[in-house]
């Protein structure tokens, strides 16, 4: 049941990130190709799918990081196809990488202050010291305690938990205000307790801060118990979109799935 | 608690009148080393906005020092009346080149970006090598005289090497200053965060290749400055100014004392000469000892001289706490 163009959201409202045909090749190789997908605002959407299903390559294409052989990517209406990162950043979306991407010599609160300087346009301050900012502190105080990291403020994020740093790149993404926040695995790596606390705070920002999340993900826990939307992703086209009930009856999904392992 | 400011204030109540104050009891011959260890140390230290700071390796910073050092000549050997103006211009030719260069350097990292920053400082180094009617050529272009500095009424000659000292040392606080600021400045943040992650920098927003271009023209400034104090303090200003070989030294320098550590160029400046000095009285291969001397630091204390102290004071002080 792929979507067809027409099928996109007809609602009043106007999509948050609407993706048109959507291909991308490296070489020959087309790694994945005509997905459109539209997400609304407050819409909690995940990306799944297999190992190799092109998550990776769809988010780098929407994201910024290279532009996509074909097709549109619209924020908020604005064409962004192809857009530098710093380009698309200040319009309000933002990702997280798979990997934790934060700045490791750097203290936890100068890793939140780096996005609030630019979020304020201070990036070419020169002269006035950043300590006289204190308003930027304030702010950098308010995001780690949304993330709970107050306590670590003033600590080294390389000598951070491995589940602590992913809350710091949380904060990072976090600091600038975002609209739509691209989420690649946030729970990747972290044990049960860690990923708990990551789903909790998902939950948490998804509902009271106006932020709209689109996340991808291998855990089906995870999956099932944030996303109001599913779409799967497999051998780089869009297999099917609908809620968490639709996807797990869709018999398309359990082939492609290994037989039912969506179930967990 | 930061106490890095009452550390600065300290340095500067107990160091900068004992700077001042140190051809009444140094030998002349030492005044003179310090002054070239002042010059070069401001070099390096604007270098090291790019190494420590942003992770950028030039290798072409020559090429500046020396854009500052022939523009202050020139000036000077064409009539020019005022040694600050001469060195102003200095610095902004220096910049100016800078901006050129670094718009077609700073989009490539790491040993890209050191190539071609290489190339063109060779580029520069050639053209005054070459340039015989403007810059002499070889030989070199020699300042016949220098104007004197007149300030409150007082005419203070800089043919004086004691009086070039002081003025050295007051232009040169003045370069350390300017870079001070910048780097507790929110920009120095962002150029701390290119060192760390360039990637996620430019996720949240930021345009890394302009934070990168004003960067490197702060330090191509930096280098113009310490490049026309050169030329005053030796009278002249030769094509060796411009050779890879001269922007070596900043990258020696730096790795001695510790690289993103502030004065840490400073400190390898003067282990740089302090070796020179002392080795050259043994044997005239000192380059030798320096390799000596470079190899054992780099292996067992990667922070260089000043970063190591730095870092053992900090462990010793989390220990207490």
């Amino acid at each position: 049941m792929v979507p067809k163009k027409k099928e996109r959201c007809v609602v009043n409202e106007s999509p948050i990130l609407d993706i048109q045909n959507l291909g991308h090749a490296y070489g020959d190789y087309l790694v994945i190709r005509d997905i459109s997908i539209s997400v609304m605002p407050g819409e909690l959407t995940a990306l799944i799918g297999p190992n190799g299903a092109g998550k990776t390559t769809f988010y780098n294409a929407v994201s910024g990081r290279f532009r996509p052989s074909r097709g549109r990517v619209f924020f908020n209406g604005t064409d962004i196809t192809g857009m530098a990162a710093h380009k698309i950043v200040p319009m309000g979306m933002l990702r997280s990488f798979q990997i934790t991407n934060i700045f490791p010599n750097l203290t936890v609160v100068e890793n939140v202050l780096v996005p609030l300087t630019l979020h304020h346009g201070r990036g070419f301050s020169l002269f006035r010291r950043l300590s006289r900012h204190a308003a930027l502190f304030d702010e950098a105080e308010t995001v780690l305690e949304r993330v709970g990291l107050a306590d670590a403020a003033h600590r080294p994020a390389h000598e951070l938990a491995y589940g602590d740093k992913r809350l710091v790149e949380m904060a990072i993404v976090l600091a600038r205000q975002p609209k739509l926040v691209l989420l690649d695995e946030p729970t990747a790596g972290m044990n049960p307790e860690e990923t708990d606390r990551m789903i909790a705070l998902i939950k948490e920002l998804a509902a009271d801060s106006g932020t709209t999340f689109f996340l991808t993900e291998h855990d089906m826990k995870v999956v099932f118990s944030v996303a109001s939307t599913i779409c799967v992703l497999h051998q780089g086209k869009l297999l099917a979109k609908g809620d968490p009930g639709a996807i797990r009856s869709d018999p398309n999904v359990r082939e492609a799935y290994l037989g039912g392992s969506i179930d967990d | 608690m930061n106490k890095t400011p009452y550390v600065m204030a300290l340095l500067l109540i107990l160091g900068v009148p004992f700077l001042l104050a140190a051809p009444a009891f140094l030998p002349l011959y030492w005044i003179m080393i310090m002054t070239e260890v002042l010059i070069m140390g401001l070099f390096a230290m604007g270098f090291n906005l790019l190494l420590g700071y942003t992770g950028l390796l030039s290798f072409g910073q020559a090429g500046f020092f020396g854009v500052g050092a022939y523009t202050m000549a020139l000036i000077l050997s064409h009539g020019g009346t005022s040694v600050f103006v001469s060195l102003g211009a200095g610095v902004i030719a220096a910049m100016v080149t800078a901006a050129g260069i670094g718009y077609l350097c700073v989009r490539r990292d790491e040993i890209f970006f050191a190539m071609i920053t290489l190339g063109f400082g060779m580029m520069l180094y050639t053209v005054a090598h070459n340039w015989v009617e403007l810059t002499g050529g070889s030989d070199g272009l020699p300042l016949m005289m220098v104007p004197p500095l007149s300030l409150f009424g007082y005419e203070i000659s800089l043919f004086d090497p004691t009086q070039m000292y002081r003025f050295v040392l007051v232009m040169v606080m003045i370069g350390i200053w300017i870079l001070w600021r910048i780097v507790r400045s929110p920009f120095g943040l962002m150029l701390t965060a290119i060192r760390e992650n360039k990637e996620r920098l430019s996720f949240v927003g930021a345009d890394v290749r302009r934070l990168r271009l004003v960067a490197f023209v702060i330090a191509g400034g930096v280098a113009g400055l310490a490049g026309g104090l050169f030329g005053l303090f030796n009278a002249m200003a030769t094509p060796d100014f411009m050779h890879w070989g001269f922007s070596a030294r900043p990258v020696l320098m730096t790795v001695l004392g510790g690289m993103g550590i502030f004065f840490g160029p400073m400190v390898g400046a003067a282990i740089y000469f302090g070796l020179e000095q002392v080795i050259t009285h043994l044997t005239q291969n000192w380059m030798i000892f320096l390799g000596l001397t470079l190899i054992p630091v780099v292996i067992y204390f990667p922070k260089g001289i000043l970063g190591s102290v730095v870092a053992w004071s900090r462990k010793r002080k989390n220990a207490a706490s």
